[in-house]
């Protein structure tokens, strides 16, 4: 039996009244790639920003190597030898790698002599691992992949011997996740024990070798990688079993309802973010839209929905133009003719959140009859239809007058998604339908945009999990630098084929 | 001649008119580069300049005046985070604040200790600096362009100018050369990456608010024990916001502040030379006008002509560690 080099015992914390994690009992054992999975809000961050000592666990000890210790701070979990690369990366982006590496472990008042011992160091442990860094680089110059580099790196100068990756996968393209996981093993190989936290299932069957499963606070599951499956491993993050696969028909194409034609945009800092781009969409299927993030996807969406001026090019609905440079419909006029929207980001564009759950189902229709009558609401019309739209859709709790804000994820994008589904849209855009969204309401939510596309809607689906794209569209285009890098019909395109269109490879 | 001597005499005022600005501007990119913003260097300067001539009046000492100007600054200071770093509050209610806070305070305590409001008693030669003559500076005066440069204008000024543009050179040193510069800019740039260093990021703002609470004292001390021999009713007149500006201006580092804070003074130094001149084809330009001059620069520079000043990516924000 291998004796764990990290123990943690009825681990519990509470923020206010919400009880994050709750008597959470956890070991894991010397070189190991450890998997702690569970849906958005389960407290696999909260559990392992104690672990590093961000946050003090309200009641449990935590032990490194039999012996007990105390987290007070960072620091000490640093002492330790326990580092943590965060889902969203703690570097800062205009000092260079070097700068924040050694930010803390500085050694003496001006930097010079150990600066020099110091580039040495990491020159070898980049050759170790292979982690191929120019150390004077400035972070804002560097992708995604190289970032969580410099924070893999800064772990292991540090002394880390855990390391603990938080959502690791999230922002990466398939190739820089191969990248990513070949170092990680080599980490391994070197006696280094690893611990990872996803909600990808696919992810804890590739690399780890334990697993934990964690459910509203509370661990639910420990278990050997390989005597567990993927739909068990499902089943205990919800707590229900769950559909992993959709129930698909092919898709009954109609005639081309959406056309962009040569569509150039810029964004706020006058940047030409889409570069005449041609697309167009069917009634009746789905085109999914891939890419990394920041490829102009975000800007070609505003453009579509009204948002953002065209710079160039036209936009048809039904063979007429809607937008073009000169003249262009507002939001408000795009709806009238049948074009929906579900915006990438549901907080800042689809919500007001600190608004009742029933104001936020109606924005938008709100001076539409039955919900307005000569500029006064109709509370009494607008409250039952909310009820009715939210037990059509499932969102939980079902009450109309709770602030939008207290809802989950998951059940924001149903209010969302069913305000713009309701008035039966022949065009529906549609951004990141399931950005942290749990596995449950992902599946209603997939199953509605399926149901939608064969009621003869013309949808547009906006999204960098690219999982999301090919299990739901029917063609698929992909998006690199503005520019559309390839056009698929989804049948037997895998995801190494569009990772590398993604990355601008091809 | 006559016209170098003008010359010299301005760019000699220019000087000595910058010096608070300085000194102001330097103590903001302590406080603004951590993540705090402090639009209330006016407060702090205008305290500094009653503390130091009340404390130099009653202890005979211009010194001990510094001190306690360095004190009372360092306590506001501390007054500011514990409102804005310990209790997230508002960082520019919080200077807005200590802003009406310190008006009415000068006014009120001078009213009460001396009878007059807003006005303490002209202190003696004992009580204030002076002018320094710099060594040789008589003998050299009448070597050409040298003399001018070493006599007319590096020599004869109060002790604060020299150190105000001493400070630059260390502030720059500090803030980019050493390893707190390093954790400083860090702080205001993402806390949680300074705080997952194993950093505690309110002791760092805390300690950059108190080397501002110093730095911002020397500004209000040479106002009403060097320049002027007392304090009077709001006699910092609005160089902590130009200062402020300057800093913006200068893109918070402290050379080009540097800068902007010279031409501000120079501006200044101009329209007092300007005033009651007859300009040829023009006439005399009303006083209130050329007086104008400085602020109407401040709102051209700040409104584009310099380009977008980009801020410390977190400044203004309190730092939050739990959800």
């Amino acid at each position: 039996m291998v004796s764990p080099i990290l123990e943690l015992k009825d681990i519990s914390k509470s923020f206010g009244h919400v009880q994050a994690n709750k008597n959470i009992n956890l070991s894991i054992n010397k070189g190991t790639i450890h998997g702690i999975i569970g849906e958005n809000g389960a407290g696999k961050s909260t559990l392992m920003s104690i672990v590093y000592g961000l946050y003090q666990a309200d009641s449990g000890t935590i032990s490194i190597n039999g012996k007990k210790i105390n987290l007070k701070s960072p620091k000490d979990s640093i002492t330790n030898g326990i580092g943590m690369v965060h889902q969203h990366f703690m570097l800062v982006e205009n000092f260079t790698v070097l700068e924040n590496i050694i930010l803390g472990f500085e050694d003496e008042l001006v930097f010079g002599k150990n600066l020099e011992k110091a580039k040495k160091n990491l020159k070898d442990l980049c050759d170790t691992y292979k982690l191929n860094i120019d150390l004077n680089s400035t972070i804002s110059d560097l992708s995604v992949g190289f970032r969580q580099r410099v924070e893999i790196l800064k772990s292991l100068y540090r002394g880390a011997e855990i390391l603990i990756l938080d959502e690791p996968t999230g922002v990466l393209t398939p190739q820089e996740v191969d990248e990513l996981f070949k170092i990680l093993r080599s980490l391994k190989d070197e006696g280094k024990t690893i611990v990872l936290i996803t909600h990808k299932l696919i992810e804890i069957m590739d690399l780890t070798s334990e697993v934990s499963v964690m459910r509203q606070g509370e661990m639910v599951g420990n278990t050997k990688t390989k005597e567990t499956n993927k739909e068990q491993l499902a089943e205990m993050m919800v707590g229900r079993s769950v559909l992993l696969r959709l129930h698909k028909s092919d898709a009954k194409r109609g005639e081309e309802v959406f056309r962009v034609k040569n569509l150039t945009v810029k964004d706020d800092l006058d940047v030409t973010r889409v570069k005449n781009v041609n697309l167009e969409i069917h009634a009746g299927e789905i085109l999914g839209l891939a890419g990394v993030t920041g490829n102009g996807q975000t800007e070609l969406l505003e453009a579509l929905s009204g948002i953002r001026k065209v710079e160039s090019g036209e936009i048809y609905l039904n063979d007429s133009i809607i937008s073009d440079s000169q003249n262009f419909l507002n939001p408000r006029e795009l709806k009238e003719k049948g074009l929906a929207h579900v915006p990438e980001d549901r907080q800042r564009m689809g919500l007001v959140t600190d608004f009742k759950a029933y104001e936020n189902l109606i924005f938008g229709y709100h001076d539409q009859k039955p919900f307005s009558k000569s500029s006064i609401l109709n509370h009494t019309d607008i409250l039952s239809h909310s009820k009715k739209i939210m037990k059509e859709y499932d969102v939980r709790p079902q009450s109309p007058n709770l602030i939008t804000s207290n809802f989950s994820g998951g059940n924001q994008q149903k209010i969302i998604l069913s305000r713009e589904l309701n008035e039966n849209p022949k065009v529906l855009l549609v951004g990141q339908p399931t950005r942290g969204v749990d596995i449950g309401a992902i599946e209603f939510i997939h199953q509605r945009l399926i149901d939608m596309r064969d009621k003869g809607v013309a949808i547009l689906l906006v999204s960098v999990e690219l999982d999301e794209v090919l299990s739901l569209s029917d063609r698929i285009v992909v998006m690199f630098d503005g520019n559309i890098v390839g056009k698929k019909e989804n049948k037997n395109v895998t995801d190494r084929e569009l990772g590398l269109l993604m990355a601008g490879v091809v | 001649m006559e016209f170098l001597s003008d010359i010299a005499s301005l760019i000699n005022s220019t000087l000595r008119i910058s010096t608070p600005l300085v000194f102001a501007a330097m103590a903001g990119i302590f406080a603004e580069r951590s993540g705090v913003i402090d639009f209330s260097l006016e407060g702090k300067m205008l305290m500094a300049a009653f503390v130091a001539a009340v404390g130099s009046y009653f202890l005979g000492n211009p010194w001990l005046g510094l001190f306690l100007a360095i004190v009372a600054c360092v306590s506001l200071s501390m007054l500011h985070g514990f409102a804005s770093v310990t209790h997230k509050g508002d960082q520019v209610v919080s200077c807005v604040a200590i802003n009406i806070l310190i008006i009415g305070l000068t006014t009120a305590l001078a009213a009460a200790w001396f009878g007059q409001a807003g006005l303490t008693p002209t202190l003696n030669e004992d009580q204030r600096f002076l002018e320094i003559t710099l060594p040789f500076a008589d003998s050299l005066r009448d070597v050409a362009i040298i003399g001018t440069i070493y006599s007319d204008i590096l020599s004869g000024h109060y002790i604060f100018v020299y150190l105000a543009y001493l400070s630059v050179p260390l502030v720059f040193w500090v803030v980019f050369k050493t390893s707190f510069g390093l954790r400083l800019r860090a702080v205001g740039e993402n806390p949680s990456a300074v705080d997952t260093a194993g950093i505690n990021v309110f002791a760092m703002r805390y300690k950059a608010l108190a080397i501002n609470g110093v730095l911002i004292a020397f500004a209000g001390a040479h106002l009403s024990t060097a320049v002027n021999a007392n304090f009077f009713r709001e006699m910092s007149a609005g160089r902590g916001y130009l200062a402020l500006a300057a800093m913006i201006f200068g893109k918070w580092h402290p050379k080009t502040a540097l800068i902007a804070c010279l031409l501000f003074g120079f501006t200044d130094a101009l329209q007092i030379r300007l005033q009651g001149v007859e300009l040829p084809a023009i006439g005399t330009i009303p006083v209130q006008l050329i007086q104008a001059i400085p602020y109407v620069l401040t709102v051209v520079l700040l409104a584009g002509f310099v380009g977008k000043a980009i801020a410390p990516n977190a400044i203004g924000q309190p730092y939050i560690k739990e959800r």
